[in-house]
């Protein structure tokens, strides 16, 4: 029955040993902070994926395999880098941005960056190259030639923004350092996570606990994946 | 395609603003927390009545150790300070060594750990100030029921850990640099052993993964006892040395102390909420409250703040007098 381990797990969040309103804040703070940073990430990658997939240059070989590492970068060590700059040491540090969410935004940003690029420039490149080529002969200018190919390459995309997404919701060292886990003492979340949220349940050896935030966790990321989906099912229909 | 184009858009942005407002109000009463960064603007300054300090609405950042934060200590007693001021503590679970360090970089505004040692070198170096003995429990030598290296009993801690060692029995160290690890160390010195082989792990972890990690491989470690206590009902370990608060050896104390980040030193730092804060918990009623505190029944932190013959060393580098050299 796959309804069972769904019943069981909203037992389990009702019947949970958290406080009043401490799931839903570190429910909160996850998608506010994977989204937002996700949708920056987005409006910042695509357009470069657009121009490095319509341009030639020298050193674009050397470009793209810096975004395709960057995709490897392990999310502690950006987490470090991060807190270098936005410590009150580092060059960033009269923002105060030291334990709050629009740190967390940017290490994630700087997580997300990698992957959406990478895959939106191959989904770009793998557009065929007659579809350009009809934009062109029907007078379009370089502007709709570049819509056309993004129209194609959506579904492309699309797997970017998800990738992008799974990969900053459910990293964990960059959000912990920069973050720093934060709950107020009335159990609203300030900086922690989902992520940071299951580090602590078993930092205490509370593996149940745990696992049930692990499961919300992977429910969130099912539903983000199904809205995305479907927006690119309707696309085909019409 | 455009008008596509824009309907994604608009969908993925009604979808995170619908996710949004949903858990908005459900976390909707944490009034202040909520505002992210700009918690300054929240909580205290619109909570309370029309007469406030000027503090209300700051933030205090409160660097610390897992123990203090993990037994729920600070949670529970957080409240009463967040209202007489009407200010937000963000509580930052470290472990000692990360917490001095985030200190060090100017990351917080105060203190509460427990390693002497390191807080000396903290207040050495210039950036703490103002250091206050806060309150104790004590560390105990836990292992597994059946005992393989038979230390129970043993009346020394040193003399147990250097049973552990000959027996080669497993034992798990926090490995971490926090003031567990620290104390630990001190001890293997003091034993005169020199740990490592395949018997001693060290996990890198917190206090709880050190005590499940052994529980698991029936190992044995050095706990505090109050992280012990709150999470003994989930594991088969045993306390086989006891530290002084059960009459056992006085090597095996664990004091915490507390000090404000030196304004000097890092001139963002917020050090008068800092020492409101250390004024709060030093006093009777904050002390009396950490007393009180108490989880699977049991008190897990014994106030020392109050006292009507102050230990002056509290203050300075313990062994530190305005003739000695060791600046």
């Amino acid at each position: 029955m796959p309804l069972e381990p769904l019943t069981e797990l909203l037992l389990a969040v009702f019947d949970s040993p958290f406080r009043e309103g401490y799931v839903p804040s570190i429910i909160y703070v996850s998608l506010y902070v994977s989204l937002t940073a996700v949708t920056l990430s987005t409006l910042f990658s695509v357009p470069v994926a657009v121009v490095l997939g319509f341009n030639d240059f020298f050193g674009k070989r050397f470009v793209k395999s810096v975004i395709n590492t960057g995709m490897g970068f392990p999310s502690v060590v950006v987490g470090l880098v991060v807190l270098f700059a936005v410590s009150n040491q580092g060059p960033l540090g009269s923002l105060e941005l030291v334990f709050t969410r629009e740190a967390m935004i940017i290490s994630q940003f700087v997580l997300a960056t990698p992957p959406i690029t990478a895959i939106s420039l191959a989904a770009i490149t793998g557009v065929d190259e007659n579809v350009r080529g009809a934009a062109h002969v029907l007078g379009g200018t370089r502007l709709d030639v570049a819509l056309v190919v993004l129209k194609e390459a959506r579904y492309g995309i699309a797997t970017a923004i998800l990738a992008g997404f799974g990969r900053a919701i459910s990293e964990v060292g960059s959000v912990l350092i920069v973050g720093g886990n934060i709950t107020g003492s009335d159990g609203i979340s300030k900086t922690r996570t989902l992520t940071t949220a299951i580090q602590l349940e078993a930092r205490q050896g509370r593996y149940e606990t745990a696992m049930v935030l692990g499961a919300i966790l992977v429910v969130l990321v099912l539903a983000v994946n199904a809205v995305v989906v479907r927006f690119g099912d309707r696309g085909v229909q019409r | 395609m455009s008008i596509q184009r824009r309907r994604f858009i608009a969908a993925i942005g009604a979808g995170t603003l619908a996710s949004a407002a949903g858990c908005a109000q459900a976390g909707g009463n944490g009034d202040g927390t909520d505002g992210g960064s700009d918690g300054e603007d929240g909580g205290g300054a619109d909570s309370g009545s029309a007469n406030q300090p000027d503090v209300a609405g700051e933030r205090l950042t409160l660097t610390t150790t897992t123990s203090t934060y993990d037994t729920g200590l600070l949670d529970a007693i957080h409240p009463d300070f967040e209202e007489m001021y009407g200010v937000t503590v963000d509580a930052v679970a470290q472990g000692t060594g990360a917490a001095l360090e985030t200190a060090r970089n100017g990351d917080s505004d105060i203190v509460m750990v427990h390693a002497r040692g390191l807080e000396d070198e903290f207040m050495h170096n210039g950036y703490g100030i103002n250091r206050r003995d806060l309150m104790f429990n004590d560390f105990v030598i836990v292992g597994p029921t059946d005992d393989p290296a038979g230390i129970e009993g043993t009346e020394s801690a040193t003399e147990a850990l250097g049973t552990i060692a000959e027996a080669g029995a497993p034992f798990v160290s926090r490995g971490d640099n926090s003031g567990t690890h620290t104390k630990e160390l001190n001890l293997w010195e003091a034993a005169g052993t020199e740990p490592g082989g395949e018997w001693y792990q060290e996990i890198g972890g917190g206090m709880g993964e050190a005590l499940n990690n052994a529980n698991q491989q029936g190992a044995y470690t050095l706990s505090d006892r109050g992280t012990f206590i709150s999470q003994r009902s989930e594991i088969d370990l045993t306390v086989l040395v006891e530290g002084p608060i059960e009459g056992g050896p006085e090597i095996l104390s664990n004091p915490y102390g507390v000090m404000a980040v030196n304004p000097g030193v890092h001139e963002n730092a917020n050090y008068d909420l800092a020492m409101a804060y250390i004024g709060w918990i030093t006093s009777p009623g904050a002390q009396e409250a950490i007393a009180e505190y108490r989880a699977n029944g049991e008190q897990l932190f014994f106030p020392e703040a109050v006292s009507e013959d102050p230990n002056f060393q509290q203050y300075v580098p313990e062994g530190w007098s305005s003739g000695s050299t060791d600046e």
